[in-house]
């Protein structure tokens, strides 16, 4: 696994031109850039080979893949300290794999199998990992979104200065809970940091058509609590963006909504034929915004690397993928004891 | 006439309080919702406030007074051109309203002075009415020579919604995905083409909300049908399901009731893992004021789903997403509906019964293939409807056979499954040569692993071991 969160963040800091909650961003040094390319890269490949794998009936269920969404939590990751806490719904193969849960783990999941994070008992939409803050892989839209303020009450509970991230879509943005959820960790001031990660769609239903105010930065509003958008095609923004949000959060000021731009490229899971937009429209995030292409162009344009030095990181990210899947292809199935385990302590 | 002010309770279950303190004297005057007194009990303190205007002719309880039992009289209000000689032939006054007024207001002849104590419930013990029987009707004959078309699951469905709302144009589909994805499950395939967006209507995921959407819609009068993507996610609503839609005949005194279908796929599809994976059969079941249909073929999915839609009752419909793509020979006519409240006999037999259904019957009508190669004949009976339940065919046919056996996906526990023998063994004890087998899903969350998921759902191999021991050629 790549180093994490890691001492980068010191020297990465380079004073924005414009506050990161206002649409500034922050220049990321020569390892930031290829810290954040690498981590990308990571992400895009493991969901493409779980694609694959999705494909030739190694995975089954259901399986959502984050291509297209990657700086969003590889930006908020490299925000975040020991001890802060993640939780996501179901389309969280990225978010897992940002927190630092090992590639074969999460695949040996996909697949089913006894050495996955759940030892095959979870699937796709429910890893955790106790040891990463990694709490879940929720497959009830809109429920991590309390899970995750809860997350918070216990981090101020505790008096700790931790913070915790919640994720969720622009259509689960819509569900009642979010808004008590909101309420509460207002009135509470819990140090959460509420991620919409607004790919413009939820299943086949664009924003515009399902809600009646579509900025979601804004649905803090009436409890007092910030938002702001945010570009979450680049990974600069979203960590800008993150490092003043985690600081409000920090320093007790309760929480702030990021609203993270961003699209996904595949359909809304395996069976989705994505009738509900053009491949134009699909096309044109990819080749005008697409997360990782910045990054690259950036290395290569300030000379950080070369092209060959990116093709032997390339290579690198390929093999941890395809270790994890032929991991995840060749690891038994879990013992059928493990039907009645875990039910209860 | 004089109104007597008489000692409130503070809550439902207080007998008796002090009387702390008096704010006005003999002689007052007082105004409506003025506070005239403190009481209090171990739990809390009140203020009495005067429900009318007059003046305090007489306080007949002193400040200080401990136990003073709820209703005794403690002052009696003069009414305009009273005097204290007119005390006497006073007339009780409503209770001073407090925080419990409801409570204390409330006709209760045991809790007054001197009235005798007697226990809640003893005299209504006795005189408890029977629950009313309900008796279904039988399936409409099907005219011979009806054409018989082969239909999937998923077509019947959406027909049935089709052809009632093209006959009543109150009817009206709304849930997440139902018009221009034209339903996850391609349910509703067509309708926004056929009915608009005014009848046939996307939501926000957003359940909760919209299911008292619908609930109310119904209570006005229109006849919703919510589809829940599946009905897991209805856990999320559940309580407009039961606290609104069930209860809302009963608490309006028959009044109001809430004509509506909340329908979509239960139970487990494929490895979609815990969350995604529960047979909601008992669930509903327990609760009275809904009805819940589970149909199997695609004939009973479609005249059920129209019964459904035409009941003025609530009807939690529970499809399965495997059984949508399944295809069954369905009549071609015009209308055709069929009785909620029915089970189906699938197969006659006279050797042991199963009962089963939805998903469940899949099992049952493999077992049976696989038993009548072993020289055992099953009565199979689809229940179709799990409330009401239709006992008496599942009674006749175990007084044929003397064995049962039942078969569903859902939980062991509290499952369809005990609730039939239970009444069985109540109403045919006499009948029964062996214990009865109830099979269900194993006792746990559904794992995602393909082995495992295989070993939490029944299998045909149970259905076959169980009608062996009941048969006792184990
Ligand atoms: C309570 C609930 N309702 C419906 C669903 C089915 N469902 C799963 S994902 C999804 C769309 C969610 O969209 P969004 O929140 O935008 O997240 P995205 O998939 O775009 O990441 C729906 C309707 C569910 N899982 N839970
Ligand atoms: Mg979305």
């Amino acid at each position: 696994m790549a180093p994490r969160k890691s001492a980068a963040a010191a020297s990465r800091k380079k004073p924005a031109e414009k506050s990161g909650l206002n649409g500034g961003i922050t220049d990321f040094d020569k390892a930031t850039e290829l810290e954040a390319y690498r981590e990308m890269l990571l992400i895009r490949r493991f969901e493409e080979k779980a694609g694959q794998l999705y494909g030739m009936g190694f995975i089954g269920g259901f399986c959502h893949l984050y291509i297209g969404q990657e700086a969003v939590v590889v930006g908020m990751q490299m925000a975040l300290k020991d001890g802060d806490q993640v939780i996501t719904g179901y389309r969280d193969h990225g978010h897992m794999l940002a927190t630092g849960m090992e590639a074969r783990g999460v695949m040996a999941e996909l697949t089913g199998r006894r050495d996955g994070y759940s030892h095959g008992k979870g699937g796709s939409m429910h890893m955790f990992s106790k040891e990463k803050n990694f709490y879940g892989g929720h497959g009830i839209v809109g429920a991590q979104v309390s899970l995750g303020t809860g997350l918070a009450f216990a981090n101020k509970y505790r008096g700790n200065d931790n913070v915790s991230v919640a994720y969720f879509g622009d259509g689960a943005a819509n569900q009642g809970q979010v808004y008590e959820s909101f309420n509460m960790a207002a009135l509470w001031k819990l140090p959460v940091v509420y991620i919409v990660e607004n790919n413009r769609y939820a299943m086949g239903t664009s924003t515009a058509r399902s809600s009646a105010q579509s900025n979601f930065s804004l649905r803090g509003n009436s409890f007092g609590i910030p938002g702001h958008q945010v570009d979450g095609m680049d990974v600069r923004a979203v960590y800008a963006a993150a490092v003043e949000a985690v600081a409000h959060c920090r320093s007790g000021k309760g929480p702030i909504i990021l609203e993270m731009l961003t699209y996904r490229y595949r359909g809304h899971s395996m069976s989705d034929p994505a009738k509900y937009r053009s491949k134009d429209e699909v096309q044109k995030m990819r080749s005008e915004h697409d997360p990782i292409e910045q990054v690259k162009a950036r290395i290569l344009e300030l000379k950080h690397a070369s092209e060959d030095e990116l093709k032997a990181i390339d290579k690198k990210v390929r093999d941890v993928v395809a270790d994890s899947a032929d991991f995840a292809q060749n690891n038994p199935e879990p013992d059928p004891s493990e039907l009645y385990t875990d039910i209860l302590l | 006439m004089p109104i007597d002010i008489l000692m409130p309770a503070l809550s439902p279950t207080m007998e008796e309080g002090t009387l702390s303190k008096w704010l006005k004297n003999e002689g007052d005057s007082v105004t409506a919702g003025e506070v005239i007194a403190e009481i209090e009990t171990d739990k809390a303190t009140m203020e009495v406030e005067a429900v009318d205007e007059g003046t305090i002719g007489k306080i007949v309880v002193p400040a200080g007074t401990e136990n003073v039992k709820v209703n005794a009289v403690i002052a009696v209000l003069l009414q305009e051109g009273e005097s204290a000689s007119d005390i006497g032939k006073s007339a009780p006054a409503p209770a001073p309203e407090g925080d419990k007024a409801e409570a204390a207001a409330a006709p209760s002849p045991q809790r007054g002075e001197g009235g005798e104590q007697s226990e809640p419930g003893e005299g209504a013990k006795a005189s408890v009415p029977a629950a009313p029987k309900t008796e279904a009707q039988s399936d409409p004959d099907i005219p011979e020579g009806t054409e018989m078309v082969p239909t999937t699951v998923r077509e019947a469905l959406r027909d049935a919604m089709a052809e009632e709302m093209r006959a009543n144009e109150d009817v009206f589909l709304m849930g997440e995905e139902v018009a221009e994805y034209q339903g996850a499950y391609k349910i509703s395939q067509g309708l926004l083409q056929e009915f608009g967006p005014r009848r046939v209507v996307d939501t926000p995921i957003t359940e909760h909300g919209f299911t008292g959407v619908g609930v109310g819609a119904a209570m006005a009068g229109l006849r919703p049908i919510v589809e829940f993507m599946t009905f897991n996610f209805a856990m999320q609503a559940i309580d407009q399901i039961i606290n609104s839609a069930a209860k809302t005949l009963y608490m309006s005194g028959g009044q109001m009731g809430a004509p509506i279908v909340f329908r979509g796929a239960n139970g487990a599809a494929a490895r979609v893992g815990a969350q995604h994976s529960q047979c909601y059969a008992a669930w509903y079941s327990h609760i009275p004021g809904l009805k819940v249909v589970m149909p199997y073929t695609a004939a009973d999915a479609k005249g059920l789903l129209k019964a459904a839609i035409r009941d003025p009752n609530p009807v939690v419909f529970l499809e399965n997403e495997i059984l949508y793509g399944q295809t069954f020979d369905v009549p071609k006519l015009d209308d055709f509906v069929l009785p909620i409240g029915k089970a189906r006999v699938h197969k006659k037999g006279k050797d042991v019964t199963i009962v089963s259904f939805g998903i469940g019957m899949t099992y049952a009508v493999k077992a049976v293939e696989e038993l009548s190669g072993l020289g055992i004949d099953v009565e199979l009976i689809d229940l179709r409807t799990i409330r009401p339940m239709d006992l008496p065919t599942v009674i006749e046919s175990v007084k044929k056979t003397g064995r049962l056996v039942t078969v569903e996906e859902g939980y062991p526990q509290n499952s369809v499954g005990t609730e039939i023998a239970t009444r069985v063994q109540q109403q045919a004890f006499d009948y029964l040569d062996a214990p009865i087998i109830t099979i269900a899903g194993k006792d746990v969350p559904m794992p995602y692993a393909a082995n495992l998921e295989k070993l939490a759902l029944p299998n045909v191999g149970e259905i076959v071991e169980a009608v062996k021991t009941v048969t006792y050629k184990a």
